[in-house]
Parts: structure tokens; sequence; C-alpha cells
């Protein structure tokens, strides 16, 4: 007897073979696939006839500055738009340098800016934009500027060191660019809103709250009596409280325990207030990361002569941090969603810039349309943010060891 | 021991939150400078006045789409004040409130003034602060159907109603609704957004809140012309300013700042025309606009010039936000002057 060498069997089928094992294999499948084939297509027909023959999309068009950075003002545009260019630059110029995780975030930043600049060019629906051609150039310039960046990065190819120090340069950049600084004339934090508002109180938060959270975990876990007992006491009591009672607390508590005339910012009261809260659910995150790492760890650092800050900062940090990931990306998203509370506050971020747009004589009635934009605001941005998540963690091999 | 500790560190944490609360008395607002600064001189010092609105009410308050600025009739009360102190109309920072942060808003005097659809009640004069005269006199009201032939309240036994929870509408609905003796049912919504919607759709017989709030939502439904409000007025919602407790000098400006629109309307100074009425033959006009100084409130002469110009008259405010040619084209009803059957009545402007 031969041994004959046999093809594999086929696994490609045609679409009709397909939908017949898939979705019409019994009777009872067939009538499932029915039922909700028609809902579908129900709720398709119902729901695009509102959006392409009903809907009043020109109250989003009309007010798309206010959706964007709230009263900011015009004269002072620019200043975004330059922040803007230089994230764009560095992104693209990380992409050529980093690769991987930074190349998906290039292609989806300059992808989005351009997709945004084809909203405005005038299609079958009507303009669902007004065409101002600040903002065409601004985004296609930007679009440009993120692949132009990638070009020069791959040619000059810059130390990472350097983009290093550079995206932590960006970050008091965006503070003086944003609010003013010396000759820049100050933008008071009153006059930002919308989508302006709602990604600094997310960057913001999401930024401090990590290296906070962090040192709370460790706290925790500490071998220090005072340091433990009150990392477990913050953790215990921010963990207990809703964000809405802490915005409340800085909002209209804080001024009465502070002497006089000493305020603080109101947006910088919003900002603490969601980066105190998210630090303590960060460091309950990171702890179940730590208490994963076996002794053996330590144990191998100590034996090499690690002390303890060495071993936590190069053997059980790195480990720990790589395999919360998920936890922590979600408690991110999470975070930029409930960012939508500061407007119970009177800031009007996205969802507050949004009621008080709906207060408009032109725009009253219009509740659909405007909820249904922000929300489809926050998929993106939320969607955004899980597909990076993902990426980071297939960059960093995890769940591969 | 650590689960012996953390009701310790609890309770003491707790008690630190039960004892700061308690220092909400009004009668101790943090950042009111106390009796000898006064609050008009921090406005000035400060340069800008602090104006807490709702700042998503239709007519009232709300970011206009082509300057993206805050307007509206109480954005335009926030403007009068900020000329009469400041001599510049857009010297205002608007804070938003919501029905929630208003009152402490006001009490802990993070605002200089509220100017936020607040009805004037006797708990919130004592608790809150000093109510400035009504700049809007609004009523509860019932909106039906035209086609269901409802004529007053009696007709809607045994009706559904649909209104907003925890609002004075609510319990002042009951109130009426049972001291007549008339059976009803209510279906209740938080947001607004969910109230008239509701309504159109069929789900209640009538609705029921602020006229004002009627009239500009009926422009919102599938036919405005099928619903009609009720002549029936069920509560009295007077709406004004609200300026902190304990600061005379402060609540006499915002008060008169208010009598001036009204006085102004009266006496037939507009925006347009007030420059020509400065030095005026009628006294009373003279007076109004700076020629006897500006008898003892504190602020320049000239201060009435300044906010007309601004704002103008409170006829001017009413019609630019509300009345003709906006898309509420509210009644001027109780908010006419005293001469004309109206509540508007400022007292005398003269020493």
């Amino acid at each position: 007897m031969s041994i004959e060498t046999m093809a594999p069997p086929s696994t490609a089928v045609t679409p009709l073979e397909w939908m017949r094992r898939n979705l019409f294999s019994s009777i009872a499948s067939s009538l499932t696939t029915g039922l909700i084939g028609g809902l579908l297509i129900w709720l398709a027909v119902n729901v695009g006839g509102w959006a392409i023959g009903e809907a009043r999309w020109e109250v989003v068009g009309n007010n798309l500055r206010l959706f964007l950075v709230g009263q900011y003002p015009a004269t002072e545009a620019w200043r975004l738009w330059l922040n803007l260019a230089v994230l764009s630059v560095m992104t693209g110029l990380s992409a050529a340098v980093f690769g991987s995780t930074t190349r998906t975030l290039a292609v989806s930043t300059s992808a989005l800016q351009l997709l945004l600049a084809l909203l405005i060019v005038p299609s079958p629906l009507g303009t669902l934009i007004p065409p101002t051609t600040s903002l065409v150039l601004g985004l296609l310039g930007n679009a440009a500027g993120v692949w132009a960046a990638f070009v020069a990065g791959r040619l000059l190819g810059p130390p990472r060191r350097w983009l290093m120090i550079g995206w932590l340069l960006t970050i008091p950049l965006t503070f003086v660019l944003v609010s003013g600084f010396g000759p820049l004339p100050e933008v008071r934090s009153t006059l930002w809103g919308g989508l302006l508002l709602t990604v600094l109180l997310a960057a913001v938060g999401i930024v401090l709250s990590f290296p906070l959270g962090v040192l709370l975990a460790l706290g925790r876990r500490s071998g220090l009596p005072a340091v433990r007992v009150l990392s477990t006491a913050y953790i215990e009591i921010i963990r207990g409280v809703p964000l809405v009672t802490i915005l409340f607390m800085a909002d209209i508590m804080l001024p009465l325990l502070l002497p006089g005339e000493f305020r603080i910012d109101r947006v910088a009261r919003a900002m603490g207030g969601i980066t105190l809260f998210s630090a303590a659910y960060v460091a309950e995150n990171v702890r179940g990361g730590l208490q994963a790492i076996p002794m053996g760890q330590y144990e191998a650092a100590h034996a090499l002569g690690l002390g303890s800050l060495a071993t936590n900062l190069f053997v059980v940090l790195p480990q720990a941090l790589r395999s919360v990931i998920p936890a922590n990306v979600g408690l991110f998203i999470s975070l930029l969603k409930d960012t939508t509370l500061v407007t119970i506050v009177g800031l009007l971020e996205l969802l507050g810039i949004g009621r008080a747009i709906l207060a408009q004589p032109q725009s009253l009635g219009a509740h659909l349309e405007v909820y249904v934009f922000i929300a489809a605001a926050f998929f993106v941005l939320c969607y955004a943010m899980s597909q990076a998540s993902y990426r980071l963690e297939r960059t960093m091999g995890l769940g591969s060891r | 021991m650590r689960s012996n500790l953390m009701p310790v560190v609890g309770i003491t944490v707790l008690a630190l939150v039960v004892a700061a609360c308690g220092e909400t008395a009004p009668s101790q607002p943090a950042g009111s400078p106390g009796a000898e600064g006064g609050r008009l001189d921090l406005v000035r010092e400060r340069g800008q006045l602090i104006c807490g609105v709702n700042g998503a009410l239709p007519g009232f308050s709300f970011l206009d789409q082509a300057t993206n600025e805050m307007s509206g009739f109480d954005a335009d009360f926030c403007r009068a004040v900020a000329a009469a102190v400041l001599g510049d109309p857009e010297a205002v920072e608007f804070r938003n409130l919501t029905t929630d942060t208003r009152g402490p808003a006001i009490q802990t005097g993070e605002v200089d003034v509220l100017i936020r659809n607040t009805t004037w009640t006797v708990a919130r004069d004592t608790s809150w602060g000093l109510f400035a005269p009504t700049t809007f006199y609004d009523g509860q009201g019932v909106m039906v159907r035209a086609a269901d032939g409802i004529a007053s309240l009696e007709d809607l036994a045994d009706a559904t109603i649909c209104v907003q929870t925890g609002t004075t509408t609510e319990l002042n609905l009951a109130d009426v609704f049972d001291a007549r003796g008339i059976p009803f049912e209510t279906e209740t919504f938080s947001e607004i957004e969910q109230t008239y919607p509701a309504y159109d759709e069929g789900t209640c017989d009538a609705v029921t809140s602020d006229r004002s709030q009627l009239v500009a939502t009926r422009t919102t439904l599938a036919n405005p012309d099928d619903h009609v409000i009720l002549d029936e007025v069920l509560s009295k919602e007077p709406l004004g300013p609200v300026a902190p407790l304990g600061d005379d000098q402060w609540f006499n400006v915002v008060k008169w700042v208010v009598f001036a629109t009204f006085q102004a309307e009266e006496s037939g100074i507009t925006s347009s025309n007030v420059q020509d009425m400065v030095g005026s033959e009628d006294p009373v006009i003279a007076r109004l606009l700076g020629g006897e100084g500006d008898l003892g409130l504190g602020l320049e002469a000239d201060w009435v010039v300044d906010v007309i110009s601004a704002v103008g008259n409170y006829g001017e405010i009413y019609d630019r936000n509300l009345g003709p040619g906006t898309p509420f084209e509210l009644e001027r009803g109780l908010n006419s002057l005293w001469t004309d059957g109206g509540l508007l009545y400022a007292p005398p402007y003269r020493s």
C-alpha cells in the first residue's frame, strides 16, 4: 500500500453554499434568519430614511465650531491647528521610527482627517457641513503632514530618545498653545468646550491617573504600614464614592474650604476630580497585575542584587503593567465617556455644548440629530482607543507567552 | 489588622465630610469679602461679572449659532448688570448651572448674580439669596390637543397628563386638581426631551409646564397648530435675578438695573435714542440718565446710559428674545408695563 499525498480538503465555499449551510440549514434556522433579516432591513430602511430624508443635519453643520472647540475665540483658532499639526507630525515621525502600534495610529489619524474633509465636500445628500476653506485646508494639511513626517522620519531616522523627549515636550506645548502664555493672549478655560474640552479632560485624566495609580498600587502592597494604610484608605474611599459626587465636591465644596479669594480654575478642578477618581481604579487594576507576578521573580531579582526600586522598575512593573493593558484601556474608555458628567457642573464638553445648542431658536426640536452626532463622535473616539489597545497588546506579545 | 483599621479611617473621613458640609450655612459665604469690601468692589477688582445662567433654555440662555456667545433673555440681564457696574456689557463670565447647583452657587457666592429662570419663593428668598424684581412673570399652564375640545381643567377629568418629575410643576398639578376634586393620572418623565415627544405621540391627553416653556416647545411638535394652551393658570412662577445674601449695596445695584430697564421703557428711552435723551427737558428722564448723579448706588452717574445702550429697555430685551420675530412669539401679558395693564412697575428714580 503506497502512501498517497492528498490535498487538504477544500474549505472554500461559494456564497450560496455558505448561506445554505449557515443561514438556512433547517426550517427553524430559516425562520430565524428571515425574522432577524426582516428586522434588520426594517431598521435600516427606517433609520436610513430618517437620516437621509428627515434629519436636519444642518444643526450639526451650522454649529460645527461649537461642537469642536466650544467658545474658543475664532481669532485664536490657529493655535489649535498648530497644536494639531505638531501632534500629526509627531505621530508621523513615531510611525516611521517605532512602527507597529504608532503606524496604526498614524494611518487612522490621517484617515479620520481625510474623512472629515470629505464630509465637507458637497455630496448627493447636500453639504453636510458648510464648506469653510480653512477647515478643509487644515484637515488636508494635517493628513498630509502625518505622511510627510513619516517619509522624513524614514529618511532621517531620528533616534528614539529624541522622539520620546519630543512627546514629553508636546504636553507643555499643548498647554501653552491652548491656554496662552507669554506673548500669546490668554484664552480662559471657561471658553474651552466641545470636543476640545472632552479630549483635554480625558487626556489629562489618563496621563496623570496612570502614574498615580501605579504608585497607589505599589503603596497598597508596601511593607511600610503608614504607606499601606493610607494607600488602601484612599483607594477604598474614592471607589466608594460616585464620580458625580467628587465633581460636585470639587466644584461646590472646594471653594468653601479654600480661604477667601483663592480660586482654582474650574476646568482644573474637574481635571483633578477625574484624575483622583480614575487613579483609584487604575491602582486596583495594577494591583491585580502585581499579584500575578510569581514570588520567584522577586527572589531572582534580589539574588541578582537589585534593590526594591530596581526590582519594581525593571522586573515587576513591566510584566505587571503589560498584563493589565486590556483592563486599563477599558477603564480609560469609560473615563472618556465619564467626562460627560462635567456637564452637570456647568462645563460645556461635547454633551453640554449639545444641550446649549438645542436651546437655539434655529435648533429647537433637533434632539435626535444632535444626540446621534454626539454618540457617533464618542463611538469613533472609543473605538479608536480599543483598537489601539489591541495593537499594543499584540506588539507587547501579550497572550503569546 | 487592616480590617480593624478600615472602619476607623472611614468614620473619621465621613465625620470630616459631614463637618465640611455643615459649613455651607449661608451666613458664612466663602468668597464674599465681608461687610467692608463688598461684592461691588470685588466685581470691579475682578473686572468681570460672574453670572449664573441655565445655558440651555430656549429664549432665555443658549449659545448663539452665529456669534457663539451666550444669548437670550437672562443673558441680556447679565450683560445689563455688567454694563452698569463695569461699563462693558461683554465683561461677563457665564456660569452654566443646573437646578441642583444653582442654590449652592449663589449661597457660596460662586456667582455674583443668579439669573436662571428661578422662581421666587419664601424659602429661597431667606436661604438662597435676595430676589431682585421679577423680570419674567410665568405661570404653569396646560397644553392639550385642539381636536379634543378641552376648554377648562374640569374637562380633563380622568385624563392622563405628562409632567416632568421633581419640579414644582408636578406638585402644583396635584395641588390644583385635588383642591378642585378633579380625578387625573400622571405620566412622569425626567427630561424635557422625553416629555414633549411622549405627548406628541399621544401617550397623554395633556402636558403641563410653565407657559413660556409650553409656547416655546409647541413650535417643535409635529403640527404646532393642532395644540392649544388653556387660559387657566395653575400657579404663579415669578422668575428674577438673585443676589447673594448679606450684601445690601450689591443687591441694590442688581435691583435697580432691573428697574432701570422698566423705567426706560416707560419713558420711551431705547438703545437707539438714549444718547440723544441725555440732558432731556423731562426731569424724570434727565435724572434717570445721570442728571443728579448715581443717587447712592455707588455706580457711575451715567450707568443707565451704559445699560440701555448695551441691551436696550425691557421691551427691547423682551421682543428680541421672546417676542414677535422669534419662534416663540410670546404675548407680553403680565410682563407689560403697569401702564398697559401688566405688572412691571419701577419705583421713582429720585433722591
